[in-house]
Order: C-alpha cells, then sequence, then structure tokens
C-alpha cells in the first residue's frame, strides 16, 4: 500500500517543514493564539492536543493561511506563509500565490467538507484537473488508485451523500493527497465520526505516516498519537504548555494543566 | 407463534366531507352554467388557436420572454457577485440598482425605453450614431424593459443561493489551491443551483406572462396579436380565452422542464433522485418484458 506514494515530502533543504515564531492571532477582542513557537520537520507526526477553544486548529488553520496570522512569522518549508518579505518590509501575497502555496499543503476538516455535488473520483480529481491542469483521464486514473489506497475503490461513483462519515472522511484525504502535497493537516479528523468509524479512518492515517508523509494532527485520539506520533503539544489558553515525545508527555505530563486534561479524556 | 388476528374495525365516517365535495360541486357546476349560457361564441375559439397572427403572438411572447430571461440572468449574476464584493462602490451600485428597478413598475419601465428618444433623441456610441427612434424598436423596448427589470430579482435569487453555501465548501476549495474564482465557478454555483433553480422557474413562468405588458410598446406578443383580431372582428373576450389558453400551454410546458432541471441539480442532495416519468415508464416496460431486477437509479 505505501509503495504507491511516490516522492512524498522529500524535505527540500536543511529547514523544518513548519516553523513558528511568536504566532499571534486575534479575533477582535478574542486573542486566540499568545505566542506559539514551535517546529515540525519533514517526515515526522506532529500531534496538537488541548481542550476545546484552545486555539489548536485556528493554528493548523493559519500554516495553510486560512487564517491571517496578527504578529509572529510562521513559515512552511522556509517560506513565509501569507507574505513575502524585502527588507523589513512585509508585502501580502496576492491571491494566486496564496493559493499557490496552498496547493502543497493538503487539510482534511472535522466535517469532511467533500463536494456533494460530485462522486467520490470526481472529488478526488477536481483540483489535479483544475488547479494543476492534469488531462482529465490521468487524473481519474490517479483518483481511482487513491481510493483504492483508502480501501474505496468500490465506492468510486458514489456520491458523499451516499457514504457513511469514515468513508466520506476517507475519500477527503484521498482528495487532499491528490495534490500531492508535502504537508498535510488534520482538523481534528475523526471528531465528527461514530466510534465504530474512528478506525477505518485512523488505519488510512497510519499508513500514511508511515510512507513518510509529514502531517500535523488536530485530535482527540490518545491513542494515535502514542502509537503513531512522534511529537506532541499540549496547547491551552493561546499557548503551548507542554511538549515532547507523546509516550512520555500522555504517560508523564510535567504540568498541572495537562495532568487534569488528560486525567479527562483518557 | 399463531399470527395476531387482522383487525377490522369500522373506519370513522366524515360526513363533513361529503358536505364540502356536494357544496364545492354545486358551486362548479352554477359557474359552468353561467358560463354555457354567457354570451360567448366558444365554437371560433378552436379556429383561433392556429390563427397566424395569433401563432406568430404566441411566438414572440414565447421568444420576447426567453431573451430576457436571459439577459436577466446574466446580468443578474453579475449584479450579485457585484453585491457581495467587499469593494463597497461595487456593492453600492448593485443595491442601488436592485432598488430602482424593483421599486418601479415594469410597465413605467418599459415606457420609459419605448420613449427614451424625448430625452436623447440621438445615440451615440462613438462608433455608432443613428437616431433613437431607429434603435428603440418595440423588439429593443421590450427586451430591455423586461430583461433589465428581471435582473434586479434574479440578483437577489442568485445572492440567496450563494448565501445559502456552507463555509466549509469554500474552505476545502481553497486549502486544495482553488482560486476565488474557480471556487465559484466550479464549488459554490453548482451547487447555489439546487437553491436557484426553483425559484428562477418561477421567475421565467411568470415572464411568460408580464411580457404581455409589452402590447404598451407595441411589441407584437400574444395580447397586442389577439386585440388586433378583436378590435375587427369583435370577439373581445374570445380573443382572451384564445390567449389564455396559449398562456397556459406554454407555462404547463416549461413547467415540465423545469422538473427535468431541478432533478439535474438535485445530483449529490439526496440518496436515490426520483425517476423521471419516463424512466417510470420504461422500468415498468422492462418489467414485463423480464424478470430482471429494476436498475437503481442514482
Amino acid at each position: 500500500m505505501t509503495d504507491l506514494v511516490k516522492d512524498m515530502t522529500v524535505p527540500s533543504s536543511g529547514h523544518p517543514m513548519v516553523k513558528a515564531e511568536g504566532v499571534h492571532k486575534s479575533f477582535g477582542l478574542a486573542h486566540i493564539l499568545k505566542g506559539i513557537d514551535l517546529e515540525v520537520n519533514a517526515r515526522e507526526v506532529f500531534c496538537l492536543i488541548g481542550p476545546s477553544g484552545s486555539g489548536k486548529s485556528t493554528f493548523l488553520r493559519c500554516i495553510n493561511h486560512l487564517e491571517k496570522i496578527s504578529a509572529g512569522r510562521l513559515y512552511v518549508d522556509g517560506d513565509l506563509v501569507g507574505y513575502r518579505q524585502k527588507g523589513d518590509k512585509l508585502y501580502e501575497l496576492k491571491e494566486k500565490e496564496v493559493a499557490a502555496r496552498r496547493r502543497d499543503i493538503g487539510m482534511v476538516f472535522q466535517r469532511f467538507n467533500l463536494f456533494p455535488h460530485m462522486t467520490a473520483v470526481e472529488n478526488v480529481m477536481e483540483a489535479p484537473v483544475q488547479v494543476k491542469r492534469e488531462s482529465k483521464s490521468a487524473a481519474r486514473e490517479r483518483a481511482e488508485r487513491l481510493l483504492d489506497r483508502v480501501g474505496l475503490g468500490d465506492r468510486k461513483n458514489h456520491y458523499p451523500a451516499q457514504l457513511s462519515g469514515g468513508q466520506q472522511q476517507r475519500v477527503a484525504i484521498a482528495r487532499a493527497l491528490a495534490m500531492e502535497p508535502k504537508l498535510m493537516l488534520f482538523d481534528e479528523p475523526t471528531s465528527a465520526l461514530d466510534p465504530e468509524l474512528v478506525g477505518e479512518v485512523l488505519d488510512v492515517m497510519r499508513d500514511l505516516a508511515e510512507s513518510g508523509m509529514t502531517m500535523i494532527v488536530v485530535t482527540h485520539e490518545m491513542g494515535f498519537a502514542r502509537e503513531v506520533g512522534d511529537s506532541l503539544v499540549f496547547m491551552d489558553d493561546g499557548v503551548v504548555v507542554e511538549s515532547g515525545h507523546p509516550r512520555e508527555v500522555l504517560a508523564n505530563p510535567q504540568h498541572e494543566r495537562t495532568r487534569s486534561f488528560l486525567s479527562k479524556v483518557l | 407463534m399463531v399470527p395476531p388476528e387482522q383487525i377490522k374495525a369500522i373506519p370513522v365516517r366524515h360526513y363533513g366531507r361529503y358536505v364540502a365535495a356536494a357544496v364545492v360541486i354545486a358551486i362548479l357546476v352554477l359557474i359552468g352554467i353561467a358560463f354555457s349560457n354567457a354570451k360567448i361564441n366558444y365554437q371560433i375559439i378552436p379556429d383561433y388557436l392556429t390563427d397566424g397572427t395569433i401563432l406568430s403572438g404566441a411566438w414572440h411572447t414565447l421568444y420576447i420572454s426567453v431573451l430576457a430571461m436571459v439577459l436577466g440572468l446574466v446580468l443578474g449574476v453579475i449584479l450579485a457577485v457585484m453585491r457581495m464584493s467587499s469593494n463597497p462602490v461595487t456593492s453600492t451600485v448593485s443595491w442601488l440598482y436592485v432598488w430602482f428597478f424593483r421599486g418601479t413598475p415594469v410597465l413605467v419601465q418599459l415606457l420609459l425605453w419605448y420613449n427614451i428618444s424625448l430625452v436623447f433623441p440621438i445615440l451615440n456610441l462613438g462608433f455608432y450614431k443613428n437616431e433613437m427612434n431607429q434603435v428603440m424598436t418595440p423588439f429593443l423596448a421590450a427586451l430591455l424593459g423586461l430583461g433589465l427589470n428581471e435582473a434586479a430579482y434574479m440578483a437577489e435569487i442568485v445572492r440567496a443561493g450563494i448565501q445559502s453555501m456552507d463555509l466549509g465548501q469554500t474552505e476545502a476549495s481553497h486549502a486544495l489551491g482553488m482560486t476565488q474564482s474557480r471556487t465559484l465557478r466550479r464549488i459554490v454555483l453548482p451547487q447555489a443551483m439546487r437553491v436557484i433553480v426553483p425559484p428562477t422557474g418561477n421567475e421565467f413562468i411568470n415572464m411568460l406572462k408580464t411580457s404581455s405588458l409589452a402590447y404598451a410598446v407595441q411589441f407584437n406578443e400574444l395580447i397586442k396579436r389577439a386585440q388586433d383580431i378583436s378590435s375587427t372582428s369583435l370577439a373581445v373576450v374570445e380573443m382572451y380565452f384564445v390567449a389564455s389558453i396559449w398562456y397556459l400551454i406554454l407555462t404547463s410546458v416549461f413547467s415540465v422542464g423545469q422538473y427535468y432541471l431541478e432533478r439535474r441539480y438535485a445530483r449529490g442532495s439526496s440518496r436515490n433522485l426520483p425517476p423521471t416519468p419516463l424512466q417510470r415508464l420504461r422500468r415498468y416496460l422492462r418489467m414485463f418484458g423480464s424478470f430482471r431486477r429494476p436498475e437503481v437509479t442514482r
């Protein structure tokens, strides 16, 4: 299965895949992110955990510029997110430039957000055809292989409404992979699923991690974080409270906040 | 286990329903009697239905409705996008347009276009110059009057459709690297169509009838043609009957078309689409032909 992924996540050079320096984000008066510093290396599975409202989803959305950061610097693969720096001045990127950056970053949403008017295979081939100008036949062939890979080869002509939540989320993962991203963002990918469907999505993600994909995963699945994660960050109230290897942080949390959070979810 | 005995109860009698039905039928009969005794020359109606003048009137009604609707649709989409743009100038202009064209009667707008030569006697576009009277034919006045008015309504319908969209759809599209305009074209509009099509069908059926106002600018649509005939034959009410029958034919045909159009844009919104009447017929015939199970439609 894993051999179908071709040369994804080859680090372009020495720098980390994602680097955050003092990232702040406010919505009006609400101060959501209060100075986030972290680094995500290539081929790493980076888990973000924390109570709801702690800013982990907001941070994830800042990485592909779905949200604009208010202060600090955020880099993906060495490039500043959303801006170009010339001297000490920042220039906002044009819409097309932002879109071009996003091609390399796949995103999977809590609510799947599949396009309901397209079949599974059409969902997967949409961006390659529209954005990368791939030929329809090539894109379809690759989309079918990706659907096979997430175990949905026999569901390719179904519309999202005809699929279960777990199947929809697997199509959504295939859709993101179709752009051959160097980084995948997962925003609570299993939170909207029935408990018995969580496993099939986590299996696909585990498989992806083994293939060497760089992944940032906002999750409440501590088991997944412990088994698959390479690093883990616990966020609360807009700051990173604790970080380290998942097994260590989960087994032996150093901070009181982390302890009380983990005691509720584990 | 012994299956339980089937219940055989005496159903409740709804005597009120019988009374209501009797009253309604009696009223219908009275109306029927009144009309059969009225001074209407029913015999001439079938002849005039296929009269050349009436047919040309029906054709004019049809094509001015289609053209005005197309103009309204194109302009309506542009106005809707303008209205939602973050540029305050374009959104205000769009708002003003809708305010004016929706706030004044279509008849007045038609007459204004038709009489525009009173204020602009010469049309000068730089590359094209002519007397306004030559340019502003009944056709053009009808097209502009009906179409520009329709655009105001379509703008609101399209805007409602676009705003009904889940924000997650545009986010997912942007996250895949699609630009704003491509997202609108590929993701937002096709889904918004499901919300836009039913009221647009209504608008078109309204347009078929509203186009009768174009008689005021000498456009040769159904009512104008019917009046042309009745002014010589004196069969005034009969001609209005003939025109009404044609309006009913046109609106009925387009109601069926609307059904198919709505069905097309419902793709993916429900698990199974209801079969079209034609598909139902075919499936029925096929079941007679063999014992194969009927195909499941998407």
